[in-house]
């Protein structure tokens, strides 16, 4: 940016770095520079649809104060700010592929805006810098042009002002600033050192002329907003926590500085003040006192004519005592303004633990034959401590709301809610109560009515290694997010994990196989007897790999080797593809050696190989209808891409006009809608069918469900994902057939290794515990424009495409094998509820324990986001679950 | 003879062990500006090579070796010969596994293969040196039905070669936290892990076996 750069070094002009805070969101970066405060972490989730603000801001003091404020750019703008501004036009920002109407729409209007006079205030936001960054980083070769566009844009207003400028009015102000940066991998959201830097230059006339080096000095992204309030003479926003830039009125007479810096800093005073019951104890404010008085001290003397040395003196150290007290109250805020509501932390989390003890009491239950449990929640309802735990909690609720400074989110809720919640919590605890007794006294009864044997036996009952492994890899993850590295690395923790699982398969193939003779014959007898190995049942609703694939006993021997193997190599693989995580995110990759705009040929051949790959895989499963959808659909999604300019087709050289592909995204779109009612139209229909059919329609229509999840996922991943995708489902395909069914592991084992798998491909597309990764143009594949409830959906599958698929393949695996248990259906559901919710549960009360850390912003909060959706996800997962398991139950008490 | 079996098995160990500490030792002497942390492949060779030649000398100088049935000298470099290639290929083994653990494939290949080669002579070498290159020896040991081992070697191989994996293993956990320790650097946790854990199990192996003398039953003892 010459211009820019012109200006910034030799102009009249002040140049800095401004620390953005994390979030690095548009939103909450929008509110940071106009309120000066510092939003919270839940602006995040707000950012997509933003309220109007009603915090205390720059904009409505300046309309107040009878200002005209014309903007032009984002319509986060418009929404934050509506009827602020007396001209607008919003653009909106989610069409992350585009990057040059953003901008043109801004810049259209400039022209006549500059060369009218009937506006204060101009704010303009470009957006198209941002959305380069989101599609091809920091690196690409789009940047350039684009920062000369803006140079040019800089250089058009600023040429305007200086020919607009006269002598009896004051002289005008261009800010050049920025939300928020931008990461090594072009995204933002996270707090890494490129991200939270953004400039920060004013330019006026009024600023002296410099020349020579120059080195900006670093501030706070806050700063801006008391400096321009002040500036425009306008109130500073109640909640700033910024301080004046002293740079900016270096030139002012001295008494006007101090006026200035009185002014901000009683305005600092007042707030921590109010939202510190100690603040006369805290630093800043005792310095705001002296510094005070020292500047009436100062104002006598002025008045008095005083213009000796002493007074320059005694100026300069008032303002130096003003700025020290500046510092040292806004650093307090800062702290202070991270206030935790602690009674609606604890009610929430009580609620929390208690389902969770809830769920780790019903084990012996839940994993039992029956696989039924019994919450005795309505004779604990009727008994005495029921009443009085509730009575007390509601009377401390009362306590609490009534006393307390109401600042409390459970107290703003409709009380018969919060009460309500109160007796739930307590009905659950005595009810909880009632089922330890429970448990504990049977364990007791059963110790003593079978004397030091039992004992004995139940000591033998020994675990496996892969058992010992599952457990303490649970256990052992779920232990490490307590260190901000392995939230960061978390993706480390899971693919260690995987890979040893791997191994552990491998060796217990390797001693099915390998067993000293005389063990292998015994083996043979007792499979033999086994229905597993039964084959030509025509109504089978299992794959036998030997009738599917056509393989002899010894190639299936070698099959079932190489597939732990196979799976190492495709994780191996498949981590190479997308670097995530912080510590090496920044290294080479390639899924960013594949985007670039050089290697489109070997992206195309990977993605049309990937998509051949998913078709052979799925269409196993499907009927001769959903197999032609689902070609079709795949093509569809090929297609699409082609359009959208990320793949090539071989007869099309040139690239040509990429367009937003709306037209072939709808058209998988209706052959994923369709193999999905087909799905459901048979899982519906092996209900009225007699039980004998019953579960062969069922298990068909589950996996048809599956298909389709596969092909919408297929159309939303990117297409350097789509050997993901394709990993996924071959080494689902290869497990099922030659491992899990082989050596006969429990419904618990297999929905332990589904979760793993599944997290590890979470991990393998790309994500990571940080907001950045989020992909949010999934959410406008084939929309037209920005519609909120699929958008947030669609980018809520395709973030959580591995998890969700392998749940879904747990469920359809489950469910159509014959030889299991009827309750390995439930139990997989218990499992995947017990393996969700106890990290969740634990990571809940870890952050509660650690909201003083350093990271509790950049690194604990963003996983809880992380956390709470994929407890969302997986309850509905769960419901779905039990849907089908209830009606497989219904049916088959109905034959 | 019990005691006998387990006083020669513990001192063996606590040669081996005095071995890696002079190995450690030895060499600050020797070499300069000599650190565990600083010159660490010199400080890992060091201590698989003082290893293997403790082992080779411990077991089949003194005859702890089975015994061969040919006494042919073709014979004697045959088996040599495929203890050669099979020690080779357990590195390759190890190397492999350990890239698939994620290790950067061609970046520090050379740090990867030192600690390969540091695993294989803590456990192929010492299975080389107790029960020959003998595959079927091997799979009897090392399956679950193996915990029958056939002597008190047999059960102190399989716990220090699994220690040393595990040691290994845990030794990776250190690596993603942002410390910014020395001994963070790929490989210097793994390989001290798996040295650790070696010791550990050189240590645990005599206690183990005499707190479970009583279940122990060596069959063809």
């Amino acid at each position: 940016m010459p211009f820019t750069r012109q200006i910034v070094e030799e102009g009249s002009s002040h140049g800095f770095i401004a620390k953005a805070r994390a979030p690095t969101v548009t939103m909450p970066r929008i509110k940071a520079l106009t309120t000066g405060s510092i939003p919270g972490f839940i602006d995040v989730v707000m950012n997509l649809n933003s309220p109007a603000l009603l915090e205390d801001n720059l904009i409505r003091q300046a309309k107040d104060a009878g200002k005209r404020i014309v903007f032009y750019g984002d319509d986060t703008w418009v929404r934050l700010f509506p009827r602020h501004f007396t001209e607008h036009d919003g653009t909106t920002s989610f069409f992350v592929s585009d990057y040059t109407e953003v901008d043109n729409n801004v810049t259209r209007h400039l022209d006549s805006t500059l060369k009218r006079a009937d506006w204060d205030v101009l704010i303009l936001h470009y957006l198209g810098l941002d959305h380069i960054g989101h599609i091809s980083g920091p690196h690409s070769a789009l940047i350039g042009p684009k920062l000369l566009e803006m140079d040019d844009i800089i250089k058009k207003i600023h040429t305007s002002l200086t020919a607009r400028e006269s002598e009896d009015a004051p002289p005008d102000l261009l800010v050049l600033c920025s939300d928020h940066g931008m990461s090594e991998t072009g995204s933002h959201g996270g707090s890494s050192e490129p991200e939270v830097s953004t400039p920060l230059v004013l330019i006026s006339l009024a600023f002296p002329r410099k020349g020579g080096a120059f080195q900006p000095s670093t501030v706070e992204q806050v700063d801006l907003a008391p400096t321009l309030a002040l500036a425009l003479a306008l109130p500073i926003p109640r909640n700033s926590v910024g301080r004046l830039l002293p740079a900016v009125v270096e030139q002012a007479p001295l008494r006007e500085q101090l006026r200035l810096l009185h002014l901000n800093g009683h305005q600092l005073s007042s707030l921590l003040r109010d939202s510190n019951p100690t603040y006369q104890r805290q630093d800043g404010y005792e310095l705001f006192r002296v510094a005070e008085k020292a500047h009436g001290n100062w104002m006598k003397l002025y008045l008095e004519g005083n213009t000796s040395e002493v007074l320059g003196n005694l100026g300069r150290k008032v303002l130096k005592q003003y700025l020290e007290a500046l510092q040292s109250m806004s650093l307090a805020l800062s702290k202070q303004l991270g206030r935790y509501d602690m009674y609606s932390m604890i009610v929430g989390m009580g609620l929390i633990l208690e389902v969770l003890a809830l769920l780790l009491l019903a084990m012996p239950e839940a994993l039992g034959g029956a696989a039924c449990v019994d919450v005795p929640l309505a004779p604990a309802c009727l008994s005495l401590p029921f009443c009085l735990l509730g009575l007390l909690a509601c009377s401390t609720h009362v306590l609490m709301c009534t006393s307390a400074e109401a600042n409390c989110y459970f107290c703003s809720l409709p009380w018969p809610l919060a009460f309500s919640a109160l007796l739930f919590v307590a009905a659950l605890l005595c009810s909880l109560a009632a089922m330890a007794v429970c448990v504990l006294s049977l364990s007791l009864t059963f110790s003593l009515s079978l004397s030091p044997l039992s004992l004995q036996s139940s000591l033998d009952w020994t675990l496996s290694e892969l058992d010992i492994l599952l457990l303490t890899g649970t256990v052992g993850q779920t232990l490490s997010l307590g260190a901000s590295s392995f939230i960061e690395e978390e993706h480390q923790t899971w693919y260690f994990l995987l890979n040893t699982l791997c191994l552990a398969v491998f060796q217990d193939v390797c001693r099915k196989y390998f067993k000293e003779r005389r063990v292998l014959g015994e083996e043979r007898e007792e499979s033999s007897l086994l229905p597993s190995t039964t084959d030509g049942d025509p109504l089978r609703p299992s794959f036998s790999p030997a009738t599917e694939l056509g393989v002899s006993l010894g190639a299936e021997k070698w099959l079932a080797l190489t597939t732990p193997l196979l799976t190492l190599v495709c994780c191996r693989l498949l981590r190479s593809l997308n670097q995530t995580g912080v510590q090496w995110a920044h290294l080479p990759d390639l899924g960013h050696w594949l985007n670039n705009g050089e290697h489109k040929v070997f992206l195309s051949v990977l993605a049309v190989f990937s998509l051949l790959l998913i078709f052979l895989l799925v269409q196993r499963h499907c009927s001769l209808v959903s197999t032609i959808a689902l070609a079709l659909g795949l093509l569809g999604i090929y297609s699409y891409r082609a359009a959208v300019g990320s793949v090539l087709f071989p007869w099309q050289h040139t690239s040509r006009s990429i367009s937003k592909g709306t037209g072939e995204a709808r058209f998988v779109y209706v052959f994923v809608l369709g193999i999905l009612f087909t799905g459901v139209k048979d899982l519906l229909c092996s209900q009225v069918t007699a039980a004998g059919g019953g579960g062969h329609l069922r298990s068909r229509g589950l996996w048809e469900v599956y298909s389709g999840m596969v092909l919408l996922v297929a159309l939303l991943l990117r297409p350097h994902n789509l050997p993901t995708l394709a990993c996924c489902l071959l080494v689902q395909t290869l497990m099922v057939q030659f491992v899990w069914e082989r050596l006969r592991y429990d419904a618990a084992q297999i929905t332990i290794m589904h979760y793993w798998f599944g997290q590890a491909f979470f991990y393998f597309q790309g994500n990571s515990n940080n907001i950045a990764t989020v992909d949010i143009s999934v959410g406008f594949v084939g929309l037209e424009s920005y519609v909120e409830v699929p958008a947030v959906i669609l980018t809520a599958f395709c973030t959580y495409a591995g998890p969700v698929l392998w749940a879904c393949h747990l469920m359809c695996y489950l469910s159509s094998e014959r030889d299991r248990a009827a309750g390995a259906l439930s139990h997989g559901c218990y499992c995947l509820a017990v393996l969700r919710s106890v990290p969740a549960a634990l990571y809940v009360a870890l952050t509660t324990a650690l909201r003083y850390h350093l990271f509790i912003w950049s690194v604990f909060s963003p996983k809880l986001l992380y956390e709470a959706t994929h407890v969302l996800i997986a309850a509905a997962a769960c419901l779905i679950f039990t849907a089908v398991d209830h009606d497989h139950r219904e049916t088959e008490s109905d034959g | 003879m019990w005691d006998v079996e387990i006083r020669g098995m513990t001192s063996a160990h606590a040669i081996i062990a005095a071995s890696i500490f002079m190995a450690t030792v030895i060499p600050v002497v020797l070499v300069d500006n000599f650190s565990v942390y600083g010159t660490h492949l010199v400080w890992l060779y060091s201590v698989a090579c003082s290893v293997a030649v403790v082992n080779i000398a411990v077991f089949w100088l003194l005859g702890i070796s089975p015994p061969t049935k040919k006494n042919t000298l073709n014979y004697k470099l045959s088996r040599l010969i495929r203890s050669c290639v099979y020690f080779v290929l357990s590195c390759l083994f190890f190397h492999a596994v350990v890239v698939l653990y994620g290790a950067p494939l061609i970046e520090s290949a050379l740090e990867t293969f030192s600690l390969a080669v540091l695993l294989s002579t803590l456990t192929t070498l010492r299975c080389l040196c107790i029960l020959g290159p003998n595959v079927q020896a091997w799979i009897r040991v090392f399956s679950r039905d193996g915990w029958v081992a056939m002597s008190v070697w047999d059960t102190s191989l399989q716990i220090t070669s699994s220690c040393s994996i595990v040691g290994a293993w845990f030794g990776a956990f250190p690596i993603p936290l942002d410390w910014d320790r020395p001994w963070q650097v790929w490989p210097i946790s793994c390989s001290l892990g798996a040295t650790g854990g070696f010791l550990t199990g050189l240590l645990a192996a005599p206690l183990w076996i005499r707190w479970h003398r009583k279940q122990l039953t060596y069959k063809l003892k």
